[in-house]
C-alpha cells in the first residue's frame, strides 16, 4: 500500500557558474520522500548531496547558483516555483534544517533561547511570550540539554559543540515540522559526542514523527538511523533502495565499492580496500557514466562511456541502480551481508 | 570588568609616564628655551637669562626637570609657558573646546552615513549605488586633508567673490562678535573644516562597514537565520548589522588619533583657533613647555579612547569576557 | 550500439573486486579527472595579472613614477629654473608651460615632475626599509614570545599611543626646521615600522600554533628554518599588502610634513610644499589643485594595486559546499 509521497522531486539540476566554468552540481535527480520516514543521501563531498536539499529551501545564492530545472512538489506547492516570500512560510515551519558545523551555525552575539524563540515567533507571532519561552525550555530538555531554563538564558559560546547541535535540533523542531532535512549533523562533532546526537535525533523522530532526510557521507550513520537510502555520485543518484537491501545486495559498482572499503569489524582484513581514482571534475564531467573512469565492471566496455545510465529496476521493489550492467552484480552480496547485531544505542 | 578597567588604567601611567619623559628629552635636548629671548637684543642679557634659568630649574639635570615639570602638569595646571610666561592651561582649555567641537561633529556625520551606506552597499552589492559609492569612498580615502581643505577655501572664496554671498566661512571661528558654541555663525564658521575630516572619516568607515557586513552576511549562522524563515530585512538588521557594527567601534576609536592628526591641518588652513593650531604655533616658536603639554593631552586622550573602545566591544560582544 | 547480453555462465564469472579497475588512470585523466597540480604561486600570479583595477593601477603608476625616475629627462625645464615673463601664468600651450607657472616664474609641470621623483624616493624607501625592519621585529617578537616579546610590545605601544603625525612633526621640527629627503625618510621610518611589526607579530603568533610548524620541530628542524621556511612563506601575502600600502601612507606623510614647513627644504620640490605655496594664491588654482591631483592620483594607484595584490594571495575563496 503505497503511501502518499510528502516531497516529490523530479528532473532537479543545478548548476553554478564559476571562473573556470559551468559546474553541474545537481544533474537532474528525482525521489520522494514518505511521511515519518528516514532518507539518506549517501555520497563523497561534490556529489551534490547538500546542494540538492540547500535547493528545495532556496538556500542557494542565485548568482551564481542557478536552478537549472525541476519541481519538487510539497504538500500541493512546488517549492522550486514559489516566491521567495511564499517559501518563507515553509522554512522553520513545514520544512526545517540542521546545518553542518554547530559552532558557526549559531549567532554568536544572542541567547541561544531568543534564537529558537525567534523560530516560533517568526511563524506564529500571535503567541503570548510566556508561551513561547516555555516552549523553548521543553525543546531544550527534548533534545537533552541539562537545565534547560538556565541554559536558553546563555550565549552560543558558552555551549559545548554536542550541545549547540542539540539546540540547533531544537532549533530545527520547535514548529514540529513534516520534513527534518539534516546537513551531515555530526561530522563535525567528536565520535562520543556523534553517537549522543544521533540519539538526539532518534528521539526526535520519534516524537514529532516528522520525515527526516539524512545526509552524510558515513555509511555507518545510515546504518544506524536510515530506512531507505539514496546513494549519489557526481551530482546524480546511482542508486536507491531500502537500507537493508543496499547494504546486503549493493547492484552498482560504486555502491559495491563504498561498503567493499570499509572494514568490517567481526573479521580481519589485512589491506583497506578503497575505490581507486578521484571523485570527477564537475566542470568536465567523464562522457556517459560519470563513474566508468574508476568502475570495475566496465571492462572497457563502450557503452559506458557513451551512455548515461537511467535510475532503472534491480532486483527487489523499490531498489533502483543506474548501471548498464547491474544485472551481473546479481548475486552478489556485501560483507556485510550476515546479520550481526549492531549496539542499540547506548 | 571593574577589575579589567583598573588593570588598563594601571597600565597605561607607565606608559604615559614613559612617553612623556621621552617627549620631554627630546624636546628639552633639541631646542633651547631661551632661544627667542636670546634672539632679542634687548632681552640678550646673561643677568637675565642667568636668573630665568634659575627659576625655570633649566641649569638642572633632566630628571630633575623632569620631575619639576610633572609637577607642574598635575599639580599646577599645566605650567607656564616659557615663550610668554602665561599659563599655558586657559589657552589650551579654549583650544581643546573647539577642537573637540569639530572633531566630535566630523566624527557623529561620518559613522551615521559611513555604516548606513556601508549596509546599503553590502546589501546592494555589484549595484550602480555600490559601484559609485565605492570611487566616493575611494576617492576620499585617498584625498590628503589638507588639499580638500584648500580645494574647499578656494570655491568658497571664489563663491564669495563671484556672488558676494558666504555660505560658509573661510577661516576663524566666528565673525567678530565672540558667539556661543552653537550658533549658526559659528557652525557656518566650521561647516567646512567638519566636512574636510568627515570626508575621510565617511570613506573609511563606509568601506569598512561594507566589508564586515559581506563578511558577516556568507556566514552560517545568517544561513541558519534564513533557513528559519525569517524575513530578509529582519536578518540584515537584527543578525547581520548586529554583529558587523562590532568591530566599527574599534575603528572609530582609532580614528579619533587620525582626526587629531588631521584637525592640526585643517586648522592651519582654516585659522580656527583649536588644538591642532595651537600644536603647529608653538612648534614654530619653540614654546617646549606648550608643546609638552599638548603632548600630554593628545596622548591622554588617545588612551582614554582606546580604553572605551575596549569596553564598548566587550560589552557587545558577549565572546569577549575580561577578567 | 548495442552490447550483446552476456551469457549466465560468462555472468557468473564476473569479478567483483572493486580495486580491478581496468582503465588505465590516465585514461581516466583524459575524462576529466583532476590530476593536475598548479603552484600557489602561479594561480596568484594569473589572479592579479586578471584583477582589471590592479592592473589599471600599476599602469598609473608606472607612468607616474617613471616620469619622476627619468625627471632629468621627460620635464622640460629645471625645477628652479626661473621665468619671469610668465609669472603666475594659467596653464597654456605657450612655452610647455601645461601646468602654468608659480610666482617667480618656475614651471609647475616640472616642479611637480621632480616633486615626484622626491615622492617615490620617501615612499619607495621608507616602505622597503619599514617593511624589512618591522618584518624582523615582529617575527622575533611574535615567534619567540616570552619577555623579549613584552619588550618589543612595550617599546612599539610608546611610539604608537601618540598619532603618527604628531609625532613626525616634533622630531622634524625640533630637529632642524626642513631636512633633506633622507633625512625625512628616516624620521617617517623610525615611527613607521612600529605598525608593520605589530601586524607581522600577531600573524606569526597565530602561525606558530599551527601544525606544520609542530611537525618541523619534531623532523629536528631549528627556529630559523622554522621561521624563514614554513612560517614566513605564509605571511608573505599580508606582508606584501602592508608593504604596498606603506608606499601611499609614506608619501602623504612626507606631504603633510613639507605642507606644514617641516619637511623637505628648498630646492628640492616635494608635492606636499608645491600645494602649500598655492596658498598665498588662491585665485591662482592650478598651484594648488595640481600638484594634490597628483598626489591623489599616486594614493589610487598605489591603493588599486593593494586591493588586486590583497585579492590574489589571500587563499581563502568564497567555495560552495556541494
Amino acid at each position: 500500500m503505497a503511501a502518499e509521497a510528502l516531497l516529490s522531486i523530479r528532473d532537479l539540476a543545478v548548476e553554478f557558474r564559476t571562473e573556470d566554468g559551468i559546474v553541474h552540481a545537481v544533474d537532474g535527480i528525482s525521489y520522494d520522500v514518505f511521511p515519518g520516514e528516514t532518507l539518506g543521501i549517501v555520497g563523497e563531498s561534490g556529489s551534490g548531496k547538500s546542494v540538492s536539499t540547500m535547493a528545495l529551501l532556496g538556500l542557494i545564492p542565485q548568482p551564481p547558483g542557478r536552478i537549472a530545472s525541476g519541481t519538487a512538489m510539497f504538500q500541493g506547492k512546488d517549492l522550486l516555483k514559489l516566491s521567495p516570500k511564499e517559501l518563507r512560510e515553509f522554512r522553520g515551519d513545514e520544512v526545517a534544517m540542521v546545518f553542518q558545523d554547530p559552532m558557526t551555525s549559531l549567532n554568536p552575539v544572542l541567547k541561544v533561547g531568543y534564537q529558537i524563540a525567534e523560530t516560533i515567533k517568526t511563524h506564529y507571532p500571535k503567541e503570548p511570550d510566556d508561551k513561547v519561552t516555555s516552549r523553548v525550555v521543553d525543546l531544550l530538555r527534548l533534545v537533552g540539554v541539562p537545565n534547560p531554563g538556565e541554559r536558553s538564558k546563555q550565549y552560543p559560546h558558552e555551549f559545548s559543540g554536542g550541545m549547540r547541535q542539540r539546540a540547533m535540533i531544537a532549533m530545527a523542531i520547535a514548529n514540529s515540522p513534516s520534513l527534518l532535512i539534516a546537513d551531515e549533523p555530526t561530522t563535525a562533532l567528536d565520535v562520543t559526542i556523534q553517537a549522543q546526537v544521533l540519539e538526539v535525533l532518534k528521539t526526535v523522530q520519534e516524537e514529532t514523527h516528522a520525515a527526516t532526510i539524512l545526509i552524510t557521507h558515513d555509511l555507518g550513520i545510515v546504518a544506524e538511523l536510515c530506512d531507505r537510502v539514496l546513494v549519489m555520485y557526481a551530482g546524480r543518484i546511482v542508486e536507491a533502495g531500502d537500507v537493508l537491501t543496499i547494504f546486503r545486495a549493493p547492484r552498482h559498482p560504486y555502491t559495491v565499492g563504498l561498503l567493499d572499503s570499509l572494514p568490517k569489524l567481526t573479521e580481519d582484513e589485512e589491506w583497506l580496500r578503497p575505490i581507486p581514482g578521484s571523485p570527477p571534475s564537475l566542470i568536465n564531467r567523464p562522457s556517459g557514466c560519470a563513474f566508468h573512469p574508476r568502475c570495475f565492471l566496465t571492462q572497457g566496455r563502450p557503452r559506458c562511456r557513451e551512455d548515461v545510465p537511467e535510475l532503472r529496476d534491480a532486483e527487489g521493489a523499490g531498489h533502483l541502480a543506474a548501471c548498464h550492467f547491474s544485472e551481473e552484480l546479481a548475486g552478489h552480496q556485501s560483507k556485510f551481508s550476515e546479520p550481526v547485531e549492531a549496539g542499540s544505542g547506548a | 570588568m571593574l577589575t579589567y578597567i583598573a588593570r588598563r588604567i594601571l597600565y597605561s601611567i607607565p606608559v604615559l609616564l614613559a612617553t612623556s619623559f621621552l617627549s620631554f628629552t627630546f624636546i628639552t635636548k633639541s631646542s633651547d628655551p631661551l632661544a627667542n629671548l636670546r634672539a632679542n637684543p634687548r632681552t640678550n642679557n646673561p643677568v637675565i637669562l642667568h636668573h630665568l634659568a634659575h627659576v625655570y630649574h633649566l641649569d638642572q639635570s633632566l630628571p630633575v626637570r623632569y620631575w619639576y615639570w610633572l609637577q607642574d602638569v598635575f599639580v599646577h595646571k599645566l605650567g607656564i609657558s616659557l615663550l610668554t610666561s602665561q599659563p599655558i592651561w586657559p589657552d589650551i582649555s579654549v583650544a581643546i573646546e573647539h577642537t573637540l567641537q569639530i572633531i566630535l561633529l566630523a566624527q557623529v556625520i561620518a559613522l551615521v552615513l559611513g555604516v548606513a551606506v556601508g549596509i546599503y552597499s553590502a546589501i546592494r552589492q555589484y549595484s550602480p549605488f555600490d559601484y559609485a559609492m565605492t570611487s566616493v569612498s575611494f576617492l576620499g580615502y585617498a584625498m590628503p586633508t589638507f588639499w580638500l581643505a584648500l580645494i574647499l577655501q578656494i570655491l568658497f572664496v571664489d563663491i564669495y567673490l563671484k556672488w558676494h554671498v558666504r555660505i560658509f566661512y573661510t577661516s576663524g571661528l566666528n565673525s567678530g562678535v565672540t558667539s556661543s558654541t552653537w550658533s549658526i555663525d559659528r557652525l557656518q564658521h566650521i561647516a567646512l573644516p567638519v566636512v574636510t575630516l568627515t570626508v575621510v572619516s565617511f570613506a573609511l568607515y563606509s568601506r569598512y562597514m561594507r566589508a564586515t557586513m559581506l563578511d558577516v552576511i556568507n556566514s552560517d549562522y545568517v544561513r541558519t537565520a534564513r533557513a528559519k524563515g525569517l524575513p530578509e530585512r529582519l536578518v540584515i538588521f537584527r543578525h547581520v548589522v548586529r554583529n558587523a557594527l562590532i568591530p566599527i567601534v574599534t575603528v572609530s576609536a582609532l580614528q579619533f588619533g587620525a582626526l587629531l592628526g588631521g584637525a592640526i591641518v585643517t586648522e592651519s588652513i582654516f585659522q580656527l583657533n583649536g588644538m591642532g593650531y595651537f600644536f603647529i604655533t608653538r612648534l614654530q616658536t619653540n614654546d617646549v613647555y606648550s608643546v609638552m603639554a599638548y603632548v600630554m593631552i593628545v596622548a591622554i586622550t588617545v588612551i582614554i579612547f582606546n580604553l572605551l573602545a575596549d569596553i564598548l566591544y566587550g560589552y557587545l560582544d558577549p565572546r569577549i569576557r575580561y577578567d | 550500439m548495442t552490447e550483446p547480453t552476456t551469457p549466465l555462465d560468462v555472468r557468473a564469472s564476473v569479478v567483483v573486486d572493486p580495486m580491478a579497475v581496468a582503465v588505465p588512470l590516465d585514461l581516466a585523466a583524459a575524462e576529466g579527472m583532476e590530476l593536475e597540480a598548479r603552484s600557489q604561486w602561479s594561480y596568484a600570479r594569473r589572479r592579479f595579472l586578471r584583477h582589471r583595477l590592479a592592473m589599471i593601477g600599476l599602469v598609473g603608476l608606472i607612468i607616474i613614477f617613471g616620469a619622476g625616475a627619468l625627471a632629468n629627462f621627460v620635464a622640460p625645464y629645471s625645477f628652479d629654473q626661473i621665468d619671469l615673463t610668465y609669472v603666475l601664468h594659467a596653464p597654456t600651450t605657450v612655452g610647455h608651460h601645461v601646468f602654468g607657472t608659480d610666482e617667480i616664474g618656475r614651471d609647475s609641470l616640472s616642479r611637480i615632475i621632480y616633486g615626484i621623483r622626491t615622492s617615490e624616493q620617501v615612499g619607495l624607501t621608507v616602505a622597503v626599509v619599514s617593511t624589512l625592519f618591522g618584518l624582523i621585529v615582529g617575527a622575533i617578537a611574535g615567534y619567540y614570545r616570552g619577555w623579549l616579546d613584552n619588550v618589543i610590545m612595550r617599546i612599539t605601544d610608546l611610539i604608537l599611543t601618540l598619532p603618527l603625525l604628531v609625532v613626525l612633526l616634533t622630531v622634524a621640527a625640533l630637529l632642524g626646521r626642513s631636512s633633506s629627503v633622507w633625512t625625512i625618510v628616516l624620521i617617517i621610518a623610525a615611527f613607521y615600522w612600529t605598525g608593520i611589526a605589530r601586524i607581522v607579530r600577531g600573524v606569526f603568533l597565530s602561525l606558530r600554533e599551527k601544525e606544520y610548524v609542530e611537525a618541523a620541530k619534531a623532523v629536528g628542524a631549528g627556529d630559523l628554518r622554522i621561521m624563514f621556511r614554513h612560517i614566513l612563506p605564509n605571511t608573505l601575502g599580508p606582508i606584501v599588502v602592508t608593504a604596498t600600502l606603506a608606499v601611499a601612507d609614506a608619501i602623504i606623510l612626507e606631504a603633510f610634513l613639507s605642507f606644514l614647513g617641516f619637511g623637505i627644504a628648498d630646492p628640492t620640490p616635494s608635492l606636499g610644499k608645491l600645494v602649500s605655496e598655492g596658498q598665498q594664491f588662491p585665485q591662482k588654482w592650478w598651484i594648488t589643485v595640481i600638484p594634490g591631483l597628483v598626489l591623489v592620483l599616486i594614493v589610487i594607484c598605489v591603493n588599486f594595486v593593494g586591493d588586486g595584490l590583497r585579492d590574489a594571495l589571500d587563499p581563502q575563496q568564497r567555495r560552495v559546499r556541494a
